[in-house]
């Protein structure tokens, strides 16, 4: 089993990487550098202006270590992607199923029967950790109506239909997702989602993790061999990272908004972290940031038992072994692509 | 799991300096350098046998020597720190 290695981020704007030997030299000014061993890397995610030198981009590329760009508040600019992993089979395999809708049909829902199920438990798990703190008859109509929603999606058989079901999961499930914050209302709280820009603290907390999930799935996806642009579920566009984004459908309710909701009701984070834009945007600060980061890598450690491997892996491997599982089955040593079930 | 290397090269010739260069180097690439001729590194087993048959080809067996200290996986309970120049977790969240 691969194991998981380390995600070295870069948040100062002043910093500099350069290689040396088999080093990542960190370079703040011209006294100041950190030197890291490449082989106790596994990404490198940069929010930096200064950038990266040609030489550790090589090195990266040839070792399979992703380095991922991203402007100082958190939008993905580029990746830099080496020699293309696994074998051409299994690509244009993947080329041929996206091409045929029955096909990609299976596929596309075990990605929405994970998410959904996923975000039930979400909901499940406020209800029975804070039954007396929440709205309890809202939260259990919510969840049997999602329960309703996994039922029809083995039905569907069209990708339209599965898109339809989910975005009336979607709309049930962010519309108590305010009643998930149980601390600091005042600053947190949750109408709608909005993107591009964010426009409250929540909705900015999500995009950023968002951002850092689908880096994740990316990586993952490269590693086994398959090509992240090429989806089963969102359509092809140039650009979009289609099969990376169905891959983290099911990983969302527990990557990411868990984890956001976890960072409000514990406190970790408050809204002084938050700052508007004069394009209503908001963008959160370095420290919340590097708070958000230390987070997500500390969850990324926790150890839990695979529900289709049987085995005991760190979090931060599950993206990797639904890529694997995704390459079995389209390899055909699998029946179906085993969603992540979260427990 | 984590290893400690420290070396003892013998210095009195330009040979021996560029075996200590040499070694400090190959060491460098793979760990952490805590003082001087003393290396952290949080390694795998078969790296570590990659880098092991570099550095005792690289240095003089007559008049140099390796030690290499095993503390696994639980080091970070075996090692402290006490003074100036203290290292950082490689395993720990890297945010530079």
């Amino acid at each position: 089993m691969k194991t998981l290695s380390n995600v070295l981020y870069i948040t100062s704007p002043e910093v500099y990487l350069s290689l040396d030997g088999e080093n990542v030299v960190v370079r703040k000014d011209e006294h100041t550098s950190t030197r890291l061993p490449l082989h106790n890397l596994e990404n490198i995610v940069c929010f930096n202006w200064q950038g990266v030198s040609p030489a550790l981009m090589g090195a990266c590329a040839e070792r399979g270590i992703g380095l991922a760009f991203l402007s100082p508040n958190g939008r993905f600019l580029g990746r830099v992607t080496g020699k293309v992993y696994g074998n051409v089979l299994l690509r244009k395999k993947q080329y041929l199923i996206s091409e045929h809708e029955s096909q990609c049909v299976p596929i596309a829902s075990s990605f929405l029967i994970g998410k959904i199920y996923n975000s039930r438990k979400v909901i499940e798990r406020a209800l029975r950790d804070h039954g007396l703190l929440v709205d309890k008859d809202t939260l259990g109509r919510a969840s049997a109506f999602l329960k309703e929603i996994l039922k029809g999606l083995t039905t569907c058989k069209h990708i339209p239909e599965l898109m339809a079901f989910e975005g009336s999961a979607a709309k049930i499930y962010f519309s108590v997702f305010d009643q998930l914050i149980l601390q600091q209302k005042e600053d947190f709280h949750f109408e709608e989602r909005s993107r591009r820009p964010p426009l409250d603290n929540m909705n900015s907390l999500l995009s950023f993790l968002y951002t850092l999930l689908t880096n994740e799935a990316m990586s993952a996806l490269e590693a086994v061999g398959l090509d992240p642009y090429v989806g089963f579920l969102h359509a092809d566009r140039p650009g979009r990272p289609s099969l990376a984004l169905d891959l983290m459908e099911e990983l969302r309710p527990v990557f990411a908004d868990r984890l956001a909701l976890s960072l409000v009701n514990r406190k970790q984070i408050t809204g002084k972290g938050f700052t508007q834009k004069e394009s209503g945007g908001i963008l959160m600060d370095d420290d919340t940031r590097k708070t958000v980061i230390t987070a997500w890598q500390e969850r990324k450690k926790e150890e839990i038992e695979h529900p289709y491997l049987k085995e005991r892996i760190p979090f931060g491997l599950i993206p990797h072994v639904q890529a694997l599982l995704l390459a079995r089955y389209l390899r055909g040593d699998l029946d179906a692509y085993p969603p992540f079930f979260w427990n | 799991m984590m290893v400690l290397i420290t070396y003892d090269v013998n210095t009195e010739t330009d040979e021996g300096k560029k075996r200590l260069r040499k070694v400090a180097k190959a060491c460098q690439d793979y760990g952490q350098r805590v003082q001087n001729s003393v290396f952290e590194c949080v390694i795998d087993p078969a790296r570590l046998r990659i880098l092991q048959a570099k550095l005792e080809k690289l240095i003089d067996k007559k008049k140099d020597s390796l030690r290499y200290y095993y503390l696994g996986d639980e080091w970070k309970n075996r090692v402290e720190h006490v003074g100036a120049k203290p290292s950082f977790d490689l395993t720990g969240t890297l945010i530079a």
